[in-house]
């Protein structure tokens, strides 16, 4: 072949010469192998599961509508008539107030995740790939961003503009995205010292084409590590708003919500405020299971150790001159 | 003959690999005199290297253990003595140095320090005088001003000088054996000769056992007394060093030494090339592990793996062409291709 | 090397100078310079392969890249198709990568390990051409086959092949739009002999089929020797040595080279030469010895070589050396030898 090396146009192979190519094994499948050994991340997979099903199919699972009151039959028990877990102090459906908070905490949780990683990744991305004046500016803003308290940043932007569903996403975001542009920064300063780096610009490839095709790719998984602990950070922080009465207004609800109506009734019924909190647990711990097993399956330092049993089993039967 | 200090007898080294035991070394036998050099030469995934740490008994440490046979230090088993000691035995009778003079100092100490500490351990000598002895050691592996030298750190070094710091540590406790992984690929010829020729006049001075692990056939030309050529995990060819470079025998022996460039002036030919790769430990192909590669692979070659066919008073192969009755009807092809002066050495 | 030279010039290196600032404090104080390739002129011929030799912190490597203008050059000009390099705007220089390309020591770095192989030799195509998927894709079939990788493995990630098939990979990713000038840098240096010698037939082959010109930068002598038309030796930024290879390894004229050459250890234990081996490291960089770089390890520096730096020039038809004193008379060399001796 070869001599005539025109590339282009006219060398479109008939498919029975191109040889077929092989299924790949890639990272992704190798992380997801490991990944699946791992039970603690497993079991975390399923709960988060069932839990984004529930918020999914909420409308269909929740018997009642949760912002429905209804004075005459406030604060049941659990399990009287079709209210599996009781009703509130306003006579409202606590077990559809549960699925239907769901939604809104974990769209919340994953929201924030996501645009904080976006954001956090394109400065991160921009500082370390640059570096100098670039990077000076955008590592100031975090460090001061990292110096503001969060908190009272929340109570003030909400105490100013009102509260809703999407300015509590963009406050959460904007102020949670600086430990993913760290990160991403600091990935982007050894990875931009790889020779593929050199070798993408040697074929001409833009900067801007080796941040996001190259680079990004292969700062993915600490990415995603950290989003996954992140989307257990932001619910916690918005349940805290909202446990404050700056998060999400009535109808809406959310756990946070339900946790802060519940104290008041705390000393009457203490399962107004379990239910919820148990919800929060769990979802927290699964991410935080999800991200680690992640992060373990992508390690490769876990080396298998040989076991003196195994030693001793081998040498029986494949060796001849064993001490 | 000189006293033999190691003796590595049909031993097998290996890891776990996706939850089976494979051997990265099979069934090795070498030994090494006091005051000679072993050069053990391979590529990469010879099992060269596994080879030395499993002599170190570093292997337990990298996930791997010794599966069967012997290696004797002086007399006494190293496989059955427990870590400590081995702790004992290591920097002080056996030391080693590795590829990377950089990465094996310490950035935070000097290396006066660094030298010093190995005596304070296994010599109990007070800090005055080891840092003494440590000046001493240092002046003694060829390094200017040392007293200078001794209170610098690591980074202020050359990568020459911090390898001569590296074999200052290891030379410390005078250790009878001192092996030397790939002492010098990390540096530039001229810096290498300067290190091959120190360790020359050491072992001249102390009389120490050297076992060189290298894949460079020049390097073992210069500083080897006897070689062993390893191949997947299998040694291939051993004999004195006079022997193999005068009469290379088993195909990939002589096929190494074929793939050296540029000793002579390029004649417009294509180099000669071994084709295909060293295989994985794990993938081994049946009978001799090398017939895959070989050019001269006969049937028995794919189905029984060939011993030691004894070539001259201290050269031996592991290769079927020199089985006896195929020695007689025919010479073998690989030596043939040497005695026309295909081989370029 | 049997092959017939042309004489047209591809590549015109004009005075190139690399200087690296040293900082320090808070302030970024420049306080020094790094003068990793310090007024090196040079001329590639068409179809020739240059080979670049020295140790490492000579500045062969920089000089590669300030070539290929992946660094920018201090000062100097890099003349091809009669354009300097250095001074194209980023447009037009995107296009010239098309004709010039380098091929990388690491075959483990030197791949993005999140792409595919197709992906990473299909790249190139990617971005200077118009191709469809089906033509890169047919294309990187042929490339593949070229430098004889199974074509059917296109859709793996690089993990999965071996250091010399990388290393084919990359060969792969640098001819993929035909270029007319590639710099290898150190490209067999991380390999196996006996890979070595499989990927330095391939480089032999590819230029003889393509009709490439090679910088071939390495710290193998051997490998030089072997592949190289002319052969550059560098010293501390400077080219200390320029000349038909077989001429050069056969009568070397600068002392420098002398001693490289003779360090080389030979796969002959009955040849006991005699190695001029030098004193000391190479001095650094940031702070060059006065006169000629090499007199503090030089065997016969003379007061001259302290104060005077020699100049490259011809001291032999077609060889040029840097040194007051070359090694040119008959028995040069013994002496030099005999001297290091003592």
């Amino acid at each position: 072949m070869s001599a005539q090396l025109q590339p282009a146009s006219n060398t479109e192979a008939p498919a029975d010469i191109v040889p077929q190519s092989e299924k790949p094994l890639g990272p992704w499948r190798l992380t997801w192998n490991k990944f699946k050994r791992n039970p603690f991340a497993m079991s975390g997979l399923v709960v988060l599961f069932l839990f984004i099903v529930a918020a999914v199919a909420a409308p269909w699972l929740s018997p009642y509508d949760p912002a429905r009151q209804d004075l005459l039959s406030a604060n049941l028990r659990p399990f009287t008539g079709d209210h599996v877990l009781g009703t509130d102090e306003l006579g409202r459906d606590i077990f559809s107030r549960i699925v239907y908070s769901g939604r809104i905490s974990l769209t919340i949780g994953f929201a924030v995740a996501a645009v904080a990683v976006i954001i956090g990744s394109i400065i991160g991305a921009i500082s370390g790939y640059f570096g100098g004046w670039a990077d000076i500016i955008f590592m100031r803003i975090v460090d001061v961003m990292n110096s503001v308290p969060t908190l009272f940043l929340n109570i003030l932007i909400g105490a100013i503009f009102g509260t809703n569903f999407l300015l509590m996403i963009m406050i959460l975001s904007l102020t949670s995205w600086m430990g993913v542009a760290r990160l991403v920064r600091g990935n982007f300063l050894q990875l931009r010292e790889m020779q593929y780096v050199e070798a993408a610009k040697s074929i001409g490839v833009s900067s801007w084409g080796i941040i996001f095709r190259h680079l990004l790719r292969n700062a993915s998984f600490p990415i995603i590590v950290n989003a996954t602990l992140m989307v257990g950070g932001a619910i916690l922080a918005e349940s805290g708003l909202s446990y404050l009465g700056l998060g999400i207004q009535p109808p809406d609800t959310s756990w946070g919500m339900m946790l802060s109506n519940a104290q008041e009734f705390m000393l009457i019924d203490p399962m107004q405020a379990v239910y919820p909190g148990v919800c929060i647990f769990l979802v927290v711990l699964s991410v935080n299971f999800i991200g680690d097993g992640i992060r373990d399956a992508m390690d490769p330092r876990q080396k298998a150790q040989l076991s003196p049993r195994r030693l001793d089993q081998w040498r029986a039967k494949f060796s001849k001159s064993t001490k | 003959m000189a006293r033999k200090i190691l003796e590595v007898n049909e031993m097998s080294a290996g890891f776990l690999v996706n939850k089976e035991i494979v051997k990265a070394t099979d069934r090795i036998s070498f030994n090494v005199e006091e005051g000679k050099t072993l050069c053990i030469v391979g590529e990469s995934g010879s099992g060269k290297s596994v080879t030395s740490l499993a002599i170190m008994r570093l292997i337990d440490y990298a996930g791997g253990a010794i599966l069967e046979g012997d290696i004797t230090f002086n007399g006494a088993s190293l496989p059955a003595k427990d870590q400590d000691e081995m702790r004992r035995i290591r920097g002080n009778q056996i030391a080693m140095i590795f590829q990377d003079p950089m990465s094996a100092l310490n950035p935070v100490f000097t290396v006066g320090d660094q030298i010093a500490e190995s005596l304070r351990l296994h010599q109990n000598k007070s800090d005055k005088d080891a840092m003494k002895e440590a000046v001493e050691l240092l002046r003694q592996v060829g390094i200017p001003s040392p007293e200078v030298r001794a209170k610098q750190y690591p980074h202020e070094l050359s990568g020459g000088m911090c390898q001569r710091v590296v074999i200052a540590i290891a030379l410390a406790c005078r250790p009878q054996l001192l092996i030397a992984d790939e002492p010098t690929t990390a540096l530039d010829v001229t810096v290498q000769a300067q290190i091959l020729d120190l360790l020359q006049s050491l072992q001249k001075e102390t009389g120490m056992a050297i076992i060189l692990i290298t894949h460079d056939m020049g390097v073992a030309a210069e500083v080897a007394d006897r070689i062993v050529v390893m191949y997947a995990g299998g040694i291939m060819e051993e004999g004195s060093v006079e022997e193999i470079f005068a009469k290379p025998s088993h195909p990939y022996t002589v096929g190494l030494l074929k793939s050296i460039p540029g000793f002579e002036a390029n004649d417009g030919n294509e180099l000669y090339t071994i084709k295909g790769t060293i295989p994985r430990i794990n993938q081994l192909p049946t009978g001799c592990r090398f017939h895959p590669r070989c050019e001269h692979a006969m049937d028995i070659c794919r189905n029984q793996e060939p011993g030691f066919f004894q070539l001259g008073q201290d050269h031996k192969a592991a290769c079927w062409l020199f089985e006896e009755h195929a020695a007689e009807s025919k010479v073998s092809p690989a030596r043939a291709a040497i005695e026309h002066g295909e081989v370029r050495v | 090397m049997s092959k017939q030279l042309s004489n047209e010039t591809l590549i015109e290196i004009k005075h190139i100078k690399k200087y690296f600032p040293i900082k320090k404090g808070l302030l970024s104080r420049v306080v020094g310079q790094v003068k990793a390739v310090d007024d090196i002129s040079l001329e590639i011929k068409k179809g020739e392969t240059f080979g670049l030799v020295g140790e490492s912190g000579c500045g062969k490597s920089t000089l590669g890249r300030v070539i290929l203008r992946l660094q920018s050059a201090t000062d100097g000009e890099v003349i091809y198709n009669g354009q300097n390099i250095h001074a194209l705007g980023s447009s037009k220089l995107r296009d010239l990568r098309q004709d010039l390309q380098i091929i990388f020591q690491d075959p483990f770095g030197s791949l993005n390990p999140r792409f595919l192989v197709s992906d990473i030799i299909g790249e190139p195509l990617k971005v200077h051409t118009n191709m469809t998927a089906a033509q890169i894709d047919a294309r990187v079939v042929e490339l593949m086959e070229l430098v004889g990788l199974d074509a059917s493995r296109r859709n793996r990630y690089p993990h999965e092949f071996s250091g010399g098939q990388r290393q084919r990979v990359g060969i792969a990713r640098s001819i993929a739009l035909n270029p007319k000038f590639i710099v290898a840098d150190e490209a067999v240096s991380a390999l196996d002999v006996s890979v070595q010698s499989q990927v330095l037939n391939l480089l032999a082959r590819l230029q003889k089929e393509l009709g490439l010109t090679f910088l071939f930068i390495a710290h193998g002598l051997n490998v030089v020797r072997h592949i190289s038309d002319r052969v550059g030796v560098m010293y501390l930024g400077k080219l200390a040595e320029v000349g038909p290879t077989e001429e050069l390894y056969n009568k070397p004229l600068h002392p420098y080279t002398a001693a490289l050459l003779s360090s080389i250890p030979r796969p002959n234990p009955a040849l006991k030469r005699e190695r001029i081996i030098l004193k000391g490291d190479v001095p650094s960089p940031a702070n060059p010895p006065s006169g000629c770089r090499f007199h503090p390890r030089c065997p016969m520096a003379q007061d001259r070589c302290k104060a005077e730096e020699p100049l490259l020039a011809e001291a032999l038809p077609g060889r040029q050396v840097a040194c007051h004193f070359p090694l040119v008379e008959d028995g040069a060399l013994e002496r030099l030898a005999a001297r290091t001796l003592g």
